[in-house]
């Protein structure tokens, strides 16, 4: 214990004194708040949208007007001249054509003098929706924003008393009622910035060392691998827990991003993910000679699977079945569960027990196997 | 006199290339001992396996009557280690390398206190304690990492080219030290290519290709192959070793 002490003391001192480690610990994950933050919005708003019109009535600019007022939908740049919606896609001039046939008007018109429910059906009018599918998520969207918006002109029309028959949805939105993708990225993000700066850290302090020489003159003394492994974790879990706190501020307040659940629960969590993230990058040190290869190490070893393989951006019940078992080694995966739980729902110990377990259990097997390898020599 | 290192036949093979092979020696306790060689002798790797940093292929030794295999453990309490690279913390001050050294083994505040006095004044760093050992001149550094590896008073101490790079003058003084040690009772094993330092060893011995070709009191290895001294001794054992290695 004592030893540790000395040696967690020593990496302190480094700590301190060595201004580019703090650089990289502190001013790094604010960049790349701000960076991911903004960059990663999935949030479909703006399509913008041309306008064919052969009805030219009243009722065809009241439903193009409809379109522009909504967030949804922007006026494509230039006027559009051409009537080929191909032509318009084709030279970008637009996400999404309208086209609004002749008989807008008249359907319309049909619609207010209705008198019998039973005519509802009868009369059909089409409007045109050529979407670019180049952008699938786009293109989807694109496609329920206009039926909601012509529903709402049928209702609209419809004489009082009236009312569309058929079975509807209600929508309810729990925990993010805004939809805003922002409140689904950042704690996320948090996950990815927490696990990268983590393993970085670690694995660069070693790996100095190593190329120093200084770990080989530690190494003949009475300190062994796992005190030498416990004293170097100990200063950066508490600078990890500082990056924590200044994402999630940064999540929280520039971001809005809610936290409705408890401050202990996501920091006992947060502890035990951060000592699974450098485990890792004490695991990747063992494996190489210098800093340079450390960093590179741990970037790799850790971002990518914390981004693409952690449910972060894609969700892992749609990813093919290989890939949806090499999920289950990513720490972030379980991290990302629990920090969104308990940010954006408010959940309890009882419902995130499991992930947290899991954590532990990583943590564990990387730290055994980082101590095997550590003692397998420095050579 | 019981012995402070045993080697015999130990080896190391890194993959087909045997980099130690099938080396025996004793040292004695309190015994200043010189391990001679060309640079890629071996010298390096054996003494790496002596300090614990490197498993042994196959061979037996003890340390301080401990065991390499089994009493890793002790014999890292019972030795000091100063390698040819300064491996010392280059950020932090002489006076923190040294505090720092010296509670990995656990010694009293008071005691490293007394210690680094006492060591300080005997090796002239008094007026470097505060400075950031990158910032030392190459000698004193050299001091200060060979303060840092007996602070802890170990039974014997390896040192591994401890004066490369260091000035004819400095050389000595260092040696003068290492003396001061022996004295004291502290057994010394000494790497180096210098052989004017190896005539300072009480025994040496010559190694070439993974192999110790020679081993004894440097005098008498003079007399024996009637040579004016260390160096023209060296250069005749190794070209006669590389003519009979050419004619094989």
């Amino acid at each position: 214990m004592y030893k540790i002490k000395f040696i967690a003391l020593k990496e302190l001192r480094h700590i301190m004194r060595d201004p580019r480690s703090l650089v990289i610990a502190i001013l790094m994950p604010i960049l790349m708040t701000l960076l991911y933050g903004y960059a990663i919005n999935l949030d479909i708003k703006n399509i913008k949208l041309a306008v064919i019109d052969f009805d030219k009535t009243s009722a065809s600019s009241d439903l193009i007007g409809r379109f522009y007022n909504s967030e949804y939908f922007s006026k494509a740049t230039d006027q559009v001249y051409i009537d080929d919606p191909e032509m318009i896609l084709k030279k970008g001039q637009a996400n999404a054509v309208l086209i609004i046939g002749p008989g807008l008007g008249e359907a319309i018109q049909k619609l207010k003098n209705i008198q019998n429910p039973a005519n509802l059906m009868i009369d059909k009018y089409e409007l045109g929706l050529t979407v670019d599918g180049a952008d699938a998520n786009m293109a989807a969207a694109a496609g329920s924003y206009s039926s909601i918006i012509v529903t709402q002109v049928i209702k609209d029309n419809l004489p009082p008393g009236f009312e569309l028959p058929g079975i509807r949805i209600s929508r309810q939105v729990f925990y993010n009622p805004d939809l805003k993708s922002s409140h689904f990225f950042v704690p996320g993000l948090i996950a990815v910035i927490l696990m990268m700066i983590s393993a970085l850290l670690t694995s660069v302090t070693i790996a100095r060392e190593k190329e120093t020489g200084t770990m080989e003159q530690l190494l003949t003394t009475p300190i062994t691998p796992r005190q030498i492994i416990i004293a170097k974790m100990l200063p950066y879990i508490g600078l990890a827990i500082l990056d924590g706190i200044i994402v999630l501020g940064f999540g929280v307040f520039h971001f809005g991003v809610p936290f409705i659940g408890s401050t202990l629960l996501l920091f006992v969590f947060g502890v035990i993910y951060v000592i699974t993230a450098l485990a890792i990058g004490i695991l990747i040190s063992t494996m190489v000679k210098t800093q340079l290869l450390a960093m590179m190490g741990a970037m790799i070893v850790t971002v990518l699977p914390a981004v693409m393989l952690s449910g972060f951006i894609f969700e892992i019940k749609n990813m093919p079945m290989i890939l949806q078992i090499i999920t289950h080694i990513v720490p972030a995966r379980y991290f990302i569960l629990i920090i969104r739980g308990i940010m954006l729902k408010g959940s309890s110990i009882e419902l995130l027990w499991v992930e947290g377990l899991f954590l532990i259990l990583l943590t564990i097997v990387l730290l055994a196997v980082a101590t095997r390898r550590f003692k397998l020599g420095v050579d | 006199m019981p012995d402070a290192v045993t080697i015999e036949k130990l080896t190391k093979k890194f993959g087909d290339f045997t980099a130690v092979d099938q080396i025996s020696l004793t040292v004695g306790e309190g015994e200043v001992f010189g391990f001679l060689g060309a640079n890629g002798a071996g010298k390096t790797t054996a003494i790496r396996m002596l300090c614990g940093l490197l498993l042994p292929t196959s061979g037996n030794g003890t340390v301080g009557g401990f065991d390499i295999y089994r009493d890793n453990e002790k014999i890292k309490k019972s030795i000091g280690y100063m390698s040819q690279k300064f491996s010392l913390y280059g950020d932090l001050t002489a006076y923190e390398n040294l505090w720092f050294y010296g509670s990995v083994y656990q010694l009293k505040k008071k005691v490293i206190k007394d210690r680094i006095n006492q060591l300080s004044e005997e090796l002239g760093l008094k007026e470097f304690l505060h400075r950031q050992a990158e910032k030392l001149p190459l000698g004193w550094r050299q001091r200060l990492a060979l303060a840092a590896s007996v602070l802890h008073r170990p039974k014997i101490l390896f040192l591994d080219e401890p004066t490369g790079g260091v000035d004819p003058i400095f050389r000595r003084r260092f040696w003068e030290m290492l003396y001061e040690l022996a004295d004291k009772g502290t057994t010394l094993f000494v790497t180096t290519h210098y052989m004017d330092e190896a005539e300072y060893c009480h025994r040496i011995s010559i190694m070439h290709h993974g192999r110790i070709i020679e081993l004894g009191n440097p005098s008498d290895l003079i007399q024996k192959y009637q040579q004016p001294n260390l160096e023209e001794l060296f250069v005749q054992l190794i070209s006669n070793r590389s003519r009979e290695a050419a004619d094989v």
